[in-house]
């Protein structure tokens, strides 16, 4: 167990350590590299939903609330200030997740994955209907906002804006996974395994999914206040299901269920399509339906598991893989 | 609002939810005895009407006669329910049916991901129009007000012989009971021998077909743009979560409901109309979890 786990510190340390002097090295990977670990904090908040069976088509709903809600503070104070901007957007996207989660954690699978899907179509035509409002399909400019107080150039803000989510990154990953190791978090599992049991042992299935489902929306919108912020724009595309289903689509990637597969899935995605679209900017689509189709048929890990299979070595904690375990259980059940 | 624009409301709304209930009908079909919610069903019903558009065309182009569109609106549907169709669920769908629920759904996610871009290659992204079948019909007067009959007549009436239809097939015919068998008790129907792996395909070639010909019956009526697969999955969703899933019968009133619900809203607060579908079904679950016509589910211990 020692070694498994400093094993696995050591992995996180280089690969964090690496990531953080990716732009010291080529200048232009910063803005890259920050996009992709905001969007790899949306796809820890679909993660932990997945720990319990269950998938959002419509996070991004949460990812786009809180970027609007940073580009409006940003309206109205001028500018503004990074920190009060993010703020907003966690704010904003915690508040929502409440209202919303309170609504959906009641079902499960298919109902929550379409109720979630359509909250978010709601607020997509909302963003894009409301034109003096919001800016239509135009969207809303994000103006650099100040960094305590300091007005920065262009390439020191970068900078800051790609530290910042590192350690933001850093820090969250290690406190989700403390949630997932808490009784709390131990329940998302429970809830996809066997929910009445759970309910028998005296724990409120619905309140734990609430926790994740809140926690989740927090994690999505905080990704897309970091991003937005990052590229001064926040469009109504960015609450479109397209990019939800991007964020479901990265956690199978990285392999369902491992903080680590969040990241790594994420930081490869954003790495393959920066030079991949540009050459298949017609059928992006329909090459992420068909890699997202091997993964499910052939490497149900996926980039996690695939890391384990070629070194011979379990990267995560916790019992045999629970897709395996599921499906043998449900095997056993027809 | 005066009668005259409420009597309209009600036209449009009767005309918008014929069409939905096609899509949600062959959704809830589907569900019902495969147990997996179809994302891709969206993509049938746009490719349907993509299909149907460019068969129009084709008979215009070729100088035939423009009543061929009628039979060419049911060929597209058929196409492509029974190309598409067999093809998704035997090359993808039968090896997943043991899969966990979240797969499956991932699966046809994925599907329709793929589906949206090969439309998307097809027929470009410029606006399709083709409304021929609606122009041949001519309009009716009622009580003042001009209505296509295309739209008052041919979609309501396909959609109750749909509905009458399928009752009757399901009911009397001996697939149709094979089917209700399985979607009743998948495991019995194993145990007394009925091939599910048939029951499976036919049911799914059915939905899609549905699916298909609800999108070419609306190709006359709208522009045909990329992305209306997913509000149209969203949609039939919304109508099938109302009735409550597997319901055939419930589907046809959720549409209803849904359908004059929006078409009321488009006239008196447009900002709300693609907000309405959802409120009713948001106020329906809080109220009955299970849907209107569902029936609540054992929990297993």
């Amino acid at each position: 167990m020692a070694g498994r786990l400093n094993a696995q510190a050591l992995l996180a340390v280089a690969a964090v350590v690496l990531i953080a002097a990716a732009p010291l090295m080529a200048q232009w990977v910063k803005v890259l590299l920050t996009i992709a670990l905001a969007k790899g904090l949306a796809v820890l908040g679909i993660m932990i939903l997945l720990r319990a069976g269950q998938v959002s088509f419509g996070h991004a709903m949460f990812y786009a609330a809180s970027a609007y809600a940073g580009a409006f503070v940003g309206r109205w104070t001028g500018g503004g200030e990074l920190f009060v901007l993010i703020g907003a957007g966690l704010a904003v996207s915690l508040a929502l997740g409440l209202a919303i989660g309170v609504f959906v954690v009641r079902y499960r699978y298919i109902f929550f994955a379409m109720l979630n899907l359509a909250f978010s179509m709601v607020l997509f035509s909302i963003l894009e209907k409301f034109f003096h409002v919001t800016g239509g399909s135009d969207g809303m400019r994000i103006a650099r906002p100040t960094v305590l107080g300091m007005e920065l150039e262009r390439a020191p803000f970068e900078y800051v804006m790609f530290y910042l989510t590192l350690g933001l990154v850093v820090g969250l990953a290690w406190g989700v996974r403390r949630y997932l190791a808490s009784p709390l978090g131990q329940a998302l599992a429970a809830v996809k395994s066997n929910e009445t049991r759970l309910e028998y042992l005296g724990m409120s299935a619905r309140h734990a999914l609430l926790v994740g489902y809140v926690l989740s929306a927090g994690l999505a919108g905080l990704g897309g206040v970091l991003a937005s912020i990052t590229q001064g724009l926040a469009t109504p595309e960015i609450a479109y299901w397209v990019r939800s289903g991007e964020f479901v689509f990265i956690a199978i990637l990285g392999g369902a269920g491992t903080v680590a597969g969040a990241f790594a899935g994420a930081v490869v995605y954003e790495g393959v399509r920066s030079y991949a679209a540009a050459y298949f900017a017609d059928i992006w689509q329909m090459v992420l339906g068909a890699v997202l189709l091997a993964i499910i048929l052939f490497a149900p890990g996926g980039l996690v598991g695939l890391a384990e299979r070629l070194t011979g070595r379990r990267l995560r904690g916790g019992s045999a893989d629970p897709a395996v375990a599921a499906d043998q259980a449900r095997v056993g059940e027809r | 609002m005066t009668w005259q624009l409420a009597f309209l409301a009600t036209l449009d709304g009767l005309a918008y939810a014929a069409l939905v209930f096609m899509v949600a009908v062959g959704l809830t079909l589907i569900f019902g005895v495969l147990r997996i919610l179809n994302v891709a069903h969206g993509s049938f019903y746009a490719i349907g009407a993509y299909l149907a558009a460019s068969l129009g065309i084709a008979i215009a182009a070729g100088g035939l006669s423009p009543w061929l569109t009628f039979p060419a609106l049911i060929l597209a549907a058929v196409l492509v329910g029974t190309i598409l169709g067999t093809l998704i669920e035997r090359a993808l769908l039968r090896y997943v049916y043991l899969k966990e629920d979240v797969l499956q759904l991932l699966v046809t996610f994925a599907v329709f991901m793929i589906l949206e871009d090969v439309q998307r290659l097809v027929w470009g992204v410029n606006p399709y129009f083709e409304a021929v079948p609606l122009r041949l019909l001519g309009n009716i007067s009622l009580g003042g007000i001009f209505y296509t009959n295309y739209q008052i007549l041919v979609l309501p009436a396909v959609a109750l012989l749909i509905l009458v239809g399928l009752r009757l097939f399901l009911r009397t015919t001996l697939a149709g009971k094979l089917i209700t068998a399985v979607t009743e008790d998948r495991e019995m129907a194993t145990a007394i021998g009925v091939d599910t792996g048939r029951v499976y395909l036919i049911t799914f070639v059915i939905g899609a077909t549905l699916a298909a010909l609800g999108g070419a019956l609306a190709s006359p009526t709208t522009s045909l743009v990329p992305g209306m697969g997913a509000d149209m999955i969203v949609l039939s969703f919304a109508v099938v979560a109302t009735a409550g899933l597997g319901q055939v019968e419930g589907a046809a009133l959720a549409a209803l409901l849904i359908g004059l619900g929006r078409s009321f809203a488009v006239y008196l607060m447009p900002e709300l109309e693609v907000l309405v579908p959802y409120l009713v079904m948001a106020l329906v679950l809080l109220v009955r979890p299970e849907g209107l016509f569902g029936v609540a589910q054992r929990r297993r211990i």
